[in-house]
């Protein structure tokens, strides 16, 4: 009896421990989710009305160009992004590993851009990417007239300077995550595999990188969260263009939001890549409940 | 996403920080939130707070940087209850729905007591009137079509001075020819706007520039007149260099001013980087209006005042409009700001030589085209902008597929 007792009581302080958050969490999180739902479905402009228009924005979000020119951006970016900074990182980390002299400098390096706010990052690569002061100029006045490298100012190449930019930014914090991941992997496994004569690409590719499971989950989930929020970086080095080449959905939402005074389709949109996210996340989830529920059996 | 939580946030912190303000009622207080940051900026403001010192006043600064910024931190005030004395706003839409909602004070009565209409352009008085009051105090006026050129370059490259867009193509193909840059132009989607505008009402004409910003006729997108806008606009494209994108407008009047490039068209705020370059209007620079008929783009920026109970607020804030129109004021103003004075009866002698090229210019009601802000609300302004950047950045979109989608913005429901 005393302790079913002490049990309630712990769980009544848990509890009350716990309610700020929940309150910040229902009010501030799902209420204002919630609001900005509703106000999506309203023709709400600077400030917010209750003249209810159905799917109007909805309607005029998916035929605005700029709109679908963020959205396949983000998809371009983020599959980009993810890939080249998991793979960069995961190299980074490899090479480090072989017990090379000065790893804590070289980590240091590496780890480095990921210091940077995006703003900063974004700024530094407009500089290095200008056609006319960059890392063109220089090439060419190091004797090479005809060099080209201008992508930064080409409708069809700026996403690709953004992926650029991101994945300098990014690929440092991934290289920290492999490697602890591969310190964390038993010598005897190495050892193994060197009396079973295999070679060491053969080990990191069949063995290592399926015991690293965990940390590419990890960094991909953070890069992943990067990808959606997306917005200070291409406001900072391209500000959406040239043209509307360079926009991103995040920046649809902030422009329409302040500058334009057109609550109604900014929220449209917000309210999108929130059905886009959930989308993706939902059943991930699920999955992950249910190997959670298995394992348990 | 969670871009709520901001508003709710600043609206909650400001109104935690004005409710000690309101205490010391008596003395006659006003805050003012503006954007103007900048050196020369801070400098004109600082005119208006002297001026409102001498007629008694205290004026208690809230300075933040950036239009979007200051003008939302405003609004969020006045919706959150904790109104400002006064805010800015550009002359134009910006506010359309605070009247509509009944948030701001109307200031006819001093209006007619002063006589603002006798002296005013009448476009700057349609564009701060609601139902036929005015609800803002119109401070200056900006001109946003200004040609600006390097005396030197044009020298250089024996072209003369153009006074119209066809004059401009050949002086620009002159320039091209003795490897200058011949237009310095800053890629970024509002100023490839600009100089679409400076096009359509110089080339296109005032009518057009009613028909298409101010009727919002989508047939008149569709008129030949348009199209040789279009095409004009188009053929600009040829005249730019690589660097072009992305740069900031002071970067691109810097090489007119070092004579790198010839002409950059431009809104009067240029005019303080090359006074802050010790150039003179007239001498190593020279600015035209590109249009037959003079048509003269007025932008500018209004103060607005939101409805307050407390009496003395309110009477601060029929002082501070009296103060920002006073002739004084409004000469020294202008001096500091590169506008010119929104007053048209003063003696400008005192002004650059292109300031008073301007006054003149406006003298003729034709002259006077009412910007873009000012005839079509912010997301208007901004859908169409969207189009002009995609026809900038998209060489091989033909002149039909443009006007076919400004047709298709101007026919939205704004």
């Amino acid at each position: 009896m005393p302790l079913v007792r002490h049990r309630t009581a712990s769980r009544l302080a848990a509890g009350l421990a716990l309610s700020p958050a929940l309150l910040v969490l229902v009010v501030v999180y799902l209420g204002c989710t919630a609001w900005t739902v509703w106000i999506s479905l309203t023709s709400s402009r600077m400030l917010p009305n209750s003249t209810f228009v159905g799917l109007r924005q909805y309607a005029s979000l998916m035929g605005n160009e700029r709109w679908q020119v963020s959205v396949a951006n983000l998809a371009v970016f983020g599959s980009l992004f993810l890939i080249a900074s998991l793979a960069l990182g995961f190299l980074l980390a490899v090479a480090i590993d072989q017990r090379v002299r000065a790893e804590n400098t070289l980590r240091s390096i590496f780890l480095y851009p990921y210091s940077m706010s995006f703003i900063v990052t974004g700024l530094v690569w407009q500089w290095l990417l200008n056609p006319s002061f960059g890392i063109e100029k220089m090439v060419r006045d190091l004797g090479f007239p005809s060099f080209h490298f201008d992508w930064i100012v080409r409708q069809d190449m700026v996403i690709y300077t953004l992926v650029f930019a991101a994945v300098w930014h990014a690929a440092g914090l991934v290289m920290a995550i492999m490697l602890a991941g591969l310190r964390g992997i038993d010598e005897d496994i190495w050892k193994a595999a060197r009396i079973d004569g295999l070679p060491p690409w053969r080990v990191y590719l069949s063995i290592v990188i399926p015991m690293l499971g965990a940390s590419f989950a990890t960094a991909a989930v953070l890069l992943a969260t990067s990808v959606v929020r997306l917005y200070d970086l291409s406001v900072a080095m391209t500000n959406g263009g040239p043209g509307v080449a360079s926009e991103v959905p995040a920046k649809f939402v902030m422009d329409h939001l302040f500058e334009r005074g057109n609550l109604g389709l900014a929220t449209a949109a917000a309210t999108s890549m929130l059905i886009t996210v959930a989308a993706v996340v939902a059943p991930w989830l699920v999955w992950q409940n249910r190997r959670a529920r298995r394992a348990q059996v | 996403m969670k871009l709520k939580p901001c508003l709710t946030a600043l609206a909650l912190a400001c109104a935690a920080g004005a409710s000690f303000q309101a205490a010391n009622a008596q003395e006659m207080k006003a805050e003012v939130i503006h954007w103007w940051t900048s050196g020369g900026e801070s400098a004109a403001v600082k005119v208006f707070a002297e001026q409102f010192a001498k007629a008694g006043g205290t004026w208690v600064d809230t300075a933040i940087a950036g239009g979007v910024n200051a003008r939302t931190a405003a609004i969020n005030r006045v919706v959150g209850g904790t109104p400002p004395t006064a805010m800015q706003f550009n002359t134009g839409k910006q506010f359309d729905e605070l009247v509509e909602n009944d948030l701001l004070r109307d200031v006819d009565q001093i209006a007619t007591e002063q006589k603002w209409k006798s002296f005013m352009p009448q476009a700057i008085i349609d564009a701060t009137s609601r139902n036929g009051k005015m609800y803002a105090v119109p401070v200056n006026i900006h001109g946003q079509n200004w040609l600006w050129l390097s005396k030197a370059a044009l020298e250089k490259a024996g072209a003369s001075e153009p006074a119209n867009w066809d004059e401009a193509l050949v002086a620009l193909e002159k320039l091209k020819a003795a490897g200058l840059i011949p237009l310095a132009f800053s890629g970024q989607k509002v100023w490839e706007r600009g100089l679409f505008n400076a096009v359509l009402v110089g080339k296109g004409g005032t009518a057009l520039w009613a028909s298409i910003h101010g009727k919002r006729d989508p047939a008149a997108a569709r008129s030949p007149e348009f199209r040789a806008v279009a095409e004009t606009y188009g053929k600009l494209r040829g005249y730019i260099d690589p660097g072009a994108p992305g740069r900031n407008w002071n970067d691109a009047t810097n090489l007119v001013i070092q004579g790198k490039a010839g002409m950059q068209i431009m809104g009067d705020w240029a005019k303080g980087e090359f006074a802050a370059a010790g150039q003179t209007a007239g001498k190593e620079f020279g600015c035209a209006i590109l249009s037959n008929e003079g048509g003269y783009v007025m932008g500018g920026d209004v103060f607005a005042f939101p409805k307050l109970k407390d009496p003395a607020q309110q009477k601060a804030q029929l002082v501070l409009a009296k103060v920002m129109l006073e002739p004084e004021t409004q000469i020294r103003f202008a001096q500091k700001k590169g506008s010119i004075p929104v007053r048209l009866d003063l003696d400008v002698s005192s002004l650059d030589a292109c300031a008073q090229k301007a006054v003149k210019l406006l003298a003729d009601k034709k002259h006077q085209v009412a910007a873009q802000e000012m005839l079509s609300p912010p997301a208007l302004t901004g859908a169409m902008e969207d189009v002009i950047s995609q026809y900038w950045n998209t060489p091989a979109m033909t002149a039909d597929a443009f006007m076919a989608k400004v047709a298709d913005v101007l026919k939205q429901p704004f």
